[in-house]
């Protein structure tokens, strides 16, 4: 099992306020990896340092490495754009373009990259919303703006979108958090399928959900690492004492 | 498209906004360069406070002009500072409704009436009336550019006084009416004075709606019935002529014109960001 | 113990503050209709009468014609509505994009300590009186713009009709110019009160996709912005439709339609500033008059346009924001 992504002790800020400590951790390629734990323990931030998105907010900073395949994203001659595109994100809450169509939506990460080709484009368009699992339901109104998409069927807009330029790795921050659960297991289902060939990395704070869909697991606490193991063996025999107060349901 | 395109694209894109901060702010400065040197060396205790002289005899000032322009700007602050903060306060306190919204909307495309006009309405309804130019006309049309700017700062600033405060003295048993005008008005009365000073403010530099209301005059304010000398209308009518001394002394007015307007800006958003 | 007096006491309390409160109402309420309604009908009628003389003696006529006689009493406004429109279209094409370059550059890309120090400046620009404005047109940029900018057009560009013909200072282009300067604190501000609106969401979500900062800005910022900043432009537009005194000192003051930008013309509001005073009989005023009406009819138009759109732009992105 090769590392995709090896985290080396991070370190992030806002402003003063340190939200992430001294964080280590492999995540592997084509697994799916959660992270969990209580409100305001540093997941989010976590996530968004691995596609350099913690930085764009005003007064972030950031210390130690992160190796894609090996090259430390923070080195100076990377350029965020390029970490970006290969390393995509889905939000908590559905942020499909409004002015834009469906199909324009989807192909919004195609044409930044400068695939003009009309078939070209019908095509990736095409394969993203099927890997997505939106093509059915959409393919006869892709000319429809995005927002006019049920919460559910925007979030899956979203991961055609992400999907589209073929990244490496997906990030997806508490991608069901705003959807019924209807919704929610439908994402849940192409979640599954998506690590067949992405590498994905979700962000959850529902435990249930982890437990149900990642091969590996970790839990922080206070922007600290807590536990990281085959999810299996963390929810059955977590090896901290804090992980199994929060997997019970003890706070959090 | 290669990477290096899109990011050679994104600081150029970032260059030219710059550029067009920069470009904006090189007329102010200029402007504002002008106005001192051209007008600097008119500027004296005659000029402040003497009467103009006529064309060819030396000095003259325009003090008669800097006193109109008091006399003119106070009659509009008497007419519409009153009618504009009341009906701001209606449009806060029981402006919740299509009238209310209505009413509001027309006083902001109001705000909007190209000044000109304004003075066409003066002229129409008091010069006319009246049978001659008067300060009262000037005042008028001031006036009606006034009240729609102070009926909106004045009901925005009203707006945000906190529902609670409003709810807490109600509940007090404070009758509505009270409760606006000691409560709500006295805690948004920062923002009204502001509002009402900017509006002054605007109103001391206007021009066009002076133009054939309260006209001019080469002599001291006679009385509202009569025309009088206004700084813009002095600057606008030296500006214009085709003598020299005349275009000097149009600067020096303009300096103190530019002094007045700015100072109360600057001092309205001075105390703003002291408050806040 | 006897309650009674006591509640009749409170009642008449209550009453009174009852028929205070009323009072109030009505007296405050009184004061915003006619203030702001009545105040926006009487400046119609007044306008409407005033004009009344020269509507009878050229109807519709007086929209098309352009022979603009005082020694015959012949009035068409034509070459006013003309400059009016040149002179403003000019503003918007050279103010809009440097407006909108500032809102951008001041929302998305200043620092805080850089947008605390600029735009108070931009803002300082708009509460420049426009006597003041003009005076500098006349005497410092007219001339500016017939040595340095004129010759080059004319050099470069003069096969285009715009440009052809003797350069004066005072001149369409001048006028353009200058009311671009007046309009962009306006259009700017607006415009960058709509980028502000915009869910971080949206540019987040461009972002992740692998977009540089300025591609974020063309592709989620500002087409979800689009319907405001439309707003603001009319907004604008508006504005330089009612400018008077600076239009005045620096378009020359002839009544003519020609294509070149270079020659000089005349608006609606500034042949009313040059010429109200000096009419002599009751047509030439009334024919100035019947000018201010269409000036107003246009600006009211114009403005509410602007208004309704940014209104309602505002009303839902604070909602949903």
């Amino acid at each position: 099992m090769e590392v995709k992504i090896s985290v080396q002790g991070l370190n992030a800020w806002f402003g003063s306020k340190q939200a992430l400590k001294d964080i280590s951790l492999d995540i592997l390629e084509k697994k799916i990896t959660a992270i969990i734990g209580p409100s305001g323990c540093g997941k989010s931030t976590l996530i968004r340092c691995l596609n350099r998105m913690h930085e764009v907010v005003p007064g972030a900073r950031v210390s130690g490495k992160v190796l894609l395949n090996g090259k430390n994203i923070y080195e100076g001659d990377v350029d965020p754009v390029d970490i970006r595109r290969r390393v995509g994100m889905v939000f908590q809450k559905p942020n499909p373009f409004p002015t834009m169509s469906v199909y324009e939506n989807v192909a919004a990460g195609l044409l930044l990259n400068g695939i003009r080709d009309k078939n070209r484009l019908s095509e990736i368009v095409e394969k993203s919303l099927k890997q997505a699992a939106l093509l059915e339901e959409v393919k006869h109104e892709l000319h429809k703006s995005g927002a006019s998409l049920s919460g559910g069927q925007q979030q899956r807009l979203c991961i055609a979108r992400a999907l589209a330029v073929e990244p490496e790795v997906i990030l997806m921050d508490e991608p069901c958090s705003d959807l019924d659960p209807i919704a929610t297991v439908k994402i849940e289902d192409l979640i599954t399928e998506l690590k067949r060939e992405y590498t994905v990395v979700i962000v959850t704070h529902n435990m249930q959900q982890a437990a149900r869909v990642s091969d590996y697991t970790a839990f922080l606490y206070l922007g600290k690492l807590i536990e990281y193991d085959d999810t299996a063996r963390l929810f059955e025999k977590p090896q901290k004492e804090l992980t199994e107060r929060y997997i019970t349901g003890r706070f959090g | 498209m290669s990477l290096g395109w899109r990011k050679f694209k994104d600081r150029a894109f970032t260059c030219l906004a710059a550029l067009s901060v920069v470009l904006a702010m090189v007329p102010l400065i200029s402007i504002l360069y002008a106005v001192l040197k051209m007008g600097l060396s008119s500027i004296n205790l005659d000029f402040l406070t003497g009467l103009p002289k006529p064309v060819g005899e030396p000095g003259g000032g325009f003090g008669n002009a800097i006193h109109g322009s008091f006399i003119v700007v106070g009659i509009a602050s008497v007419i519409g500072l009153p009618v504009g903060i009341l009906a701001g306060v209606y449009l806060a306190e029981y402006g919740n409704n299509k009238i209310g919204r209505t009413v509001s909307f027309v006083a902001d495309v109001l705000t909007g009436v190209p000044s000109i006009v304004t003075g066409i309405f003066a002229y129409v309804l008091v010069v006319l009336s009246l049978g001659t130019f008067s300060a009262i006309a000037g005042g008028v049309a001031l006036a009606t550019i006034m009240i729609p700017v102070v009926v909106r700062t004045t009901e925005e600033a009203m707006k945000l006084v906190p529902l609670e405060l409003k709810e807490a003295s109600l509940a007090l048993g404070i009758p509505q009416w009270k409760t606006s005008l000691r409560i709500v008005l006295s805690t948004a009365r920062f923002g009204i004075i502001t509002g009402a000073l900017l509006a002054i403010a605007r109103i001391s530099g206007e021009t066009a709606p002076l133009l054939f209301t309260s006209f001019n005059n080469r002599y001291w304010f006679d009385g509202v019935l009569n025309p009088v000398a206004t700084l813009p209308v002095m600057i606008y009518t030296y500006a214009i002529s085709p003598f020299e001394e005349w275009h000097a002394q149009a600067w020096g007015g303009a300096i103190v014109l530019i002094f007045i307007v700015l100072m109360l800006n600057v001092c309205v958003r001075f105390a703003a960001r002291q408050r806040y | 113990m006897n309650f009674f007096p006591f509640f009749i006491h409170r009642r008449e309390k209550l009453r009174k503050s009852i028929t205070a409160d009323n009072l109030f109402k009505l007296f405050t309420g009184g004061i915003a209709l006619l203030g702001v309604i009545g105040l926006a009908v009487l400046i119609l009628k007044e306008l409407i009468l005033g004009s009344m003389l020269s509507i009878e003696a050229f109807g519709l006529g007086f929209l098309y014609q352009s022979v603009w006689d005082p020694v015959f009493n012949d009035f068409g406004a034509l070459p006013f509505i003309y400059g009016t429109l040149i002179s403003s279209l000019l503003a918007i094409v050279i103010g809009v994009p440097l407006s909108l370059g500032i809102a951008v550059y001041l929302a998305e890309i200043a620092s805080s300590k850089v947008r605390a120090i600029i735009t108070p400046i931009i803002e300082l620009l708009a509460a420049i009186p426009s006597i003041i404005i003009g005076l500098w047109g006349i005497f410092v940029f007219a001339p500016f713009m017939r040595e340095h900018i004129a010759p080059p057009l004319q050099n470069y560009l003069g096969f285009l009709p715009f440009f052809k013909g003797p350069a004066f200072g005072l001149s369409f282009l001048t006028a353009g110019v200058v009311l671009a300067f007046m309009i962009i604190p306006i259009v700017s501000s607006v415009s960058r009160e709509a980028i502000l609106a915009v869910p971080n969401l949206q540019r987040e979500a461009a972002l992740a996709l692998g977009a540089t900062r300025w591609e974020a800005i063309t592709i989620a910022v500002l087409p979800y912005a689009r319907a405001a900043i439309f707003g603001a432009v009319i907004l604008g537009l508006g504005r330089a439709i009612g400018e008077t005194m600076a239009v005045t000192m620096v378009i020359g003051n002839t009544p003519q339609i020609v294509a070149s930008l270079l020659a000089p013309g005349h608006t609606m509001a500034a042949v009313i500033a040059n010429e109200f005073t000096e009419a002599t009989g009751d047509l030439y005023l009334s024919a100035l008059i019947e000018v201010g009406l269409i000036l107003f009819a246009i600006a009211m138009l114009v403005n509410a346009l602007a208004r309704a759109i940014v209104w309602k732009f505002l009303r839902v992105k604070g909602g949903e924001a």
